[in-house]
């Protein structure tokens, strides 16, 4: 009886949903609960094919909400897990989301961007849901969201969310637009000992001794998990490091929160990634991110052939959000332009974190993103 | 066969005629065949069949930044829809392959090369009007020789169901020899 | 000398989550009892049962349990159940919550998980209202009954949950009251054996919320109620298990074999390696 390669190393043509499905795989994803909607419903078929015959887990839930819940189950019962959806699927998920960051639950969630708001365009590009990733369920807290621009990084930030989400104990957000995740392009999977795999902290304690939400110096609990003989207890409610509630409580409110917020924040260094081009002495920086970001660099390559300095910067990680790193262009730029393809979303915060530095917001929204040309009209107006 | 710095290609016509297919099956054979750099992004509507449907292919010698295609240099068309909507907007000194049975309206285009391939017709010939688009693909090769035949044909072999080899290989050869003829006079 | 005297089930609760927030004459700590016995007659494993629970009074068991719990949002405890479930398919997994928990803003995956088979065991504390937010309408209170949105008496018909979840593919369904305390326990320790995806519906007073707006002011009253309208009619047809103040039937309606989601699941992923996949 022999199983099926769980890691497909070598080199192939797939579309951004199946190397986000294969990433996911080679990440030790074994659980994986969806619904199906446009444009991502493609991750599900893959991983419905892909996941028996490696032993693993693939069910469709009845909604998005279900999806969203049964994987924080799954995690919680010490797999690794993932659900895939787009913007509708994506607000029901909120509610969930919430309750992932509060029990500190690590778990991919794929959002692959349409148009909005509403049912919108299913089957049209959009970068609409930046904001509902970050600030989409209520109360506060921080998440990690990463952005990809290619094939090849729809696997490998796979792979990076699921790290993430380990590491800190917190939900994390593959923020894809509909072109990258529909396009076919190389994706080169590694061998096995090439890719770098992150498990979550293992309690080190006896039972008696855990408490399940008693935070490491890097303020991340140590996880064990139902079956293991710990007998614990997690709940969506506040609650104090034993797990247990503590809703009239204002100083472990402010210790829970502050802390689920502090476990990021402290890190940031360590989770954002920047792609930073032709920036060092860049007059005229242009920030994007996903589609949008390989229509920039074209324009900026064709600025530079007409002797304008100007730069880009890719934001892989949309949040945290890379505050330093705009921080350090306002050394030198004389303005930003930022490109997306929404009404203004991202710009809001390079805007904060810009201060001075003029920024010039570009929106697109339908079928096409901005062409290099369009952008490059831009960077020459603006020089 | 000479280095290529940027080539865009559009497939168009409505969903159903293999219209997305058939650009995967060309960015592969150039990526995974041919050693080049391309990519595939198409654009449809939310109908499973019968609507406006573009595939798009850029290849490329250097690594592909923007993946769309803005002004094509060719254009293989199967729907009057399509035609209206991307003729006009092919390079000047690009192709057009175009299935004539289905765009009936032809318009006066100048500067562009077309190459009218009754692909639905042969493949309907062959009891499988579903092979049209593989029929444009060998066409597609023979007009424009921007991808060697095998790299082609190895890519439709691997995108394809299994058991239906023969018939698309046919298809192919099929579209290739008409597009040859047609050169030829 | 005083010697301190252990409750022979204190190690079934989490004692530190203890005194509870039930009211007096609630009918939920009878529940949390007799499921606690059934888990103590059955000596079964506490390591390798999970309790999960969703939002309202009875949300609170799965705390109280000295197991792996979780209490998740409101309406969600079957999805996070499922993943759970399917994750590590040893684990035994149940979950007790409210009616309005699980079939209002819990219905639809009440009905899906009941459908697809999934080993779970639920049971339900019907207490006919919200008790917890302070006692509105829900999807199981009576034709006619005040409650804090109803006070002109409820226009909507309750759902008849026994029926609804044979419906739905269980294949275990019995109703009980808290007056049943000996059925009740037996009945849970008969669900807590049987493979897919079980249902207990418990009928439990709430006085202080429903009862007080329904002329039953005490526990005593509504358990009364529970008393005078009882009627056991095992593996009756569970459409016609009325509960109105006359007659409330109760039973075991529906014990059945079929083979549970996951076991199917793992039957075809060994099918699909050894390659006969297909119908």
């Amino acid at each position: 009886m022999a199983k099926k390669e769980a890691l497909l190393t070598g080199t192939h043509f797939m579309n951004g949903d199946i190397a986000c499905a294969e990433g996911a795989i080679a990440a030790g994803c074994s659980f994986f609960a969806g619904y199906p909607i446009t444009p991502a419903t493609e991750i599900a078929e893959h991983l419905s094919e892909r996941m028996p015959e490696i032993g693993r887990i693939y069910i469709q839930m009845e909604d998005e909400i279900a999806s969203i819940a049964a994987v924080i189950g799954a995690s919680y019962a010490g797999l690794k897990a993932m659900t895939a959806t787009s913007g509708p699927g994506f607000s029901l998920m909120q509610e969930n989301i919430g309750l992932a960051v509060m029990t500190e639950t690590p778990c991919v969630i794929v959002d692959i961007m349409r148009g909005g708001p509403s049912t919108g365009q299913p089957t049209m590009p959009g970068q609409q849901d930046v904001m509902q990733a970050r600030w989409g369920s209520h109360g506060d807290y921080e998440i990690i969201a990463l952005a990809p621009s290619s094939v090849q990084e729809m696997f490998d930030l796979t792979v990076e969310a699921f790290n993430l989400a380990e590491t800190y104990r917190v939900p994390t957000l593959l923020l894809a637009d509909e072109i990258v995740a529909h396009m076919w392009e190389k994706v080169v999977i590694p061998s096995a000992e090439k890719i770098r795999i992150v498990n979550r902290k293992k309690p080190n304690v006896s039972p008696e001794k855990y408490m399940p939400f008693m935070p490491d110096y890097d303020l991340v609990p140590p996880m064990a998990c139902f079956g293991e003989g710990y007998r614990f207890h997690a709940t969506g409610l506040t609650h104090d490091e034993y797990g247990y509630p503590k809703t009239s409580s204002s100083e472990v409110q402010e210790r829970l929160v502050k802390r689920l917020c502090d476990k990021i924040r402290r890190n940031t260094d360590k989770i954002i990634r920047v792609e930073e081009i032709m920036l060092d002495d860049a007059d005229i920086v242009v920030i994007a991110y996903g589609i949008v970001a390989r229509a920039a660099l074209s324009a900026v390559k064709k600025a530079r052939e007409k002797g304008i300095k100007a730069g880009l910067l890719r934001t892989i990680t949309l949040w945290p959000f890379p505050q330093n790193q705009i921080a350090k262009i306002e050394e030198h730029a004389k303005k930003i332009i930022v490109p997306e393809m929404n009404c203004g979303q991202m710009v809001r915060e390079v805007e904060r974190a810009a201060k001075s530095t003029l920024v010039v917001f570009l929106s697109k929204l339908g079928e096409e993103p901005h062409t290099p040309m369009e952008i490059f009209e831009a960077i020459r107006r603006n020089c | 066969m000479v280095g290529i710095m940027r080539i865009e290609i559009r497939f168009a016509g409505f969903g159903g005629q293999g219209i997305i297919k058939s650009g995967i099956i060309t960015a592969a054979a150039a990526c995974l065949y041919a050693q080049k750099n391309a990519v595939q992004t198409q654009s449809y509507g939310p109908e499973s069949r019968g609507g406006a449907c573009k595939s798009e292919v850029v290849i490329s010698e250097e690594e592909i930044d923007f993946p769309k295609v803005v002004e094509p240099d060719i254009l293989i068309v199967m729907s009057q829809h399509a035609y209206n909507e991307y003729a006009e907007n092919v390079k000047q000194g690009g192709t057009i392959i175009m299935d004539p049975d289905m765009i009936p309206h032809e318009k006066d285009l100048k500067n562009v090369n077309v190459f009218r391939v009754p692909a639905t017709q042969i493949a309907e010939g062959m009891q499988r009007k579903i092979v049209a688009n593989i029929v444009m693909l060998g066409a597609f090769v023979a007009v424009t020789g921007l991808l060697d035949k095998n790299a082609l044909t190895e890519a439709i072999k691997a995108n394809i169901p299994r058991g239906t080899e023969e018939l698309n290989l046919n298809a192919f050869e099929k579209g290739y020899e008409y597009a040859k003829n047609l050169l030829k006079s | 000398m005083v010697q301190e005297i252990m409750h022979p089930l204190s190690k079934y609760l989490r004692e530190a989550m203890i005194p509870h927030i039930w009211c007096t004459g609630c009918g939920n700590g009878i529940i949390l009892n007799c499921f606690v016995h059934a888990v103590d007659e059955l000596e079964m494993d506490l390591d390798k049962l999970v309790v999960v629970s969703g939002i309202g009074c009875i949300g609170r068991s799965a705390g109280y349990t000295n197991a792996d719990s979780f209490h998740t949002t409101h309406g969600r405890a079957l999805a996070f159940a499922t993943g759970v479930k399917l994750a590590n398919p040893e684990l035994n997994v149940v979950v007790i919550s409210g009616d309005g928990d699980l079939f209002a803003i819990g219905g639809n995956h009440f009905i899906h998980a009941a459908r697809r088979n999934m080993g779970i065991k639920v049971i339900c504390a019907n207490n006919f209202n919200y008790g917890m937010t302070g006692g509105q309408q829900g999807p199981t209170t009576p034709l006619e009954a005040s409650t804090t949105t109803t006070p002109y008496g409820n226009i909507e018909h309750p759902f008849n949950l026994v029926h609804l979840a044979a419906a739905s593919g269980a294949t275990y369904v019995a109703r009980w009251t808290t007056l049943h305390v000996r059925r009740l326990t037996q009945s849970i320790k008969r669900m807590l054996q049987k493979e897919g995806f079980c249902f207990i519906e418990v009928v439990s007073p709430c006085p202080e919320i429903f009862g007080r707006r329904n002329k039953m002011r005490t526990g005593l009253e509504m358990m009364d109620w529970f008393k005078r309208a009882s009627v056991v009619e095992n593996f009756s047809d569970p459409s016609k298990a009325e509960i109105t103040p006359e007659k409330l039937v109760v039973g075991e309606f529906v014990n059945i074999e079929k083979v549970s989601y996951e076991k199917f699941l793992h039957e075809k992923i060994s099918q699909i390696n050894e390659r006969k996949v297909g119908w």
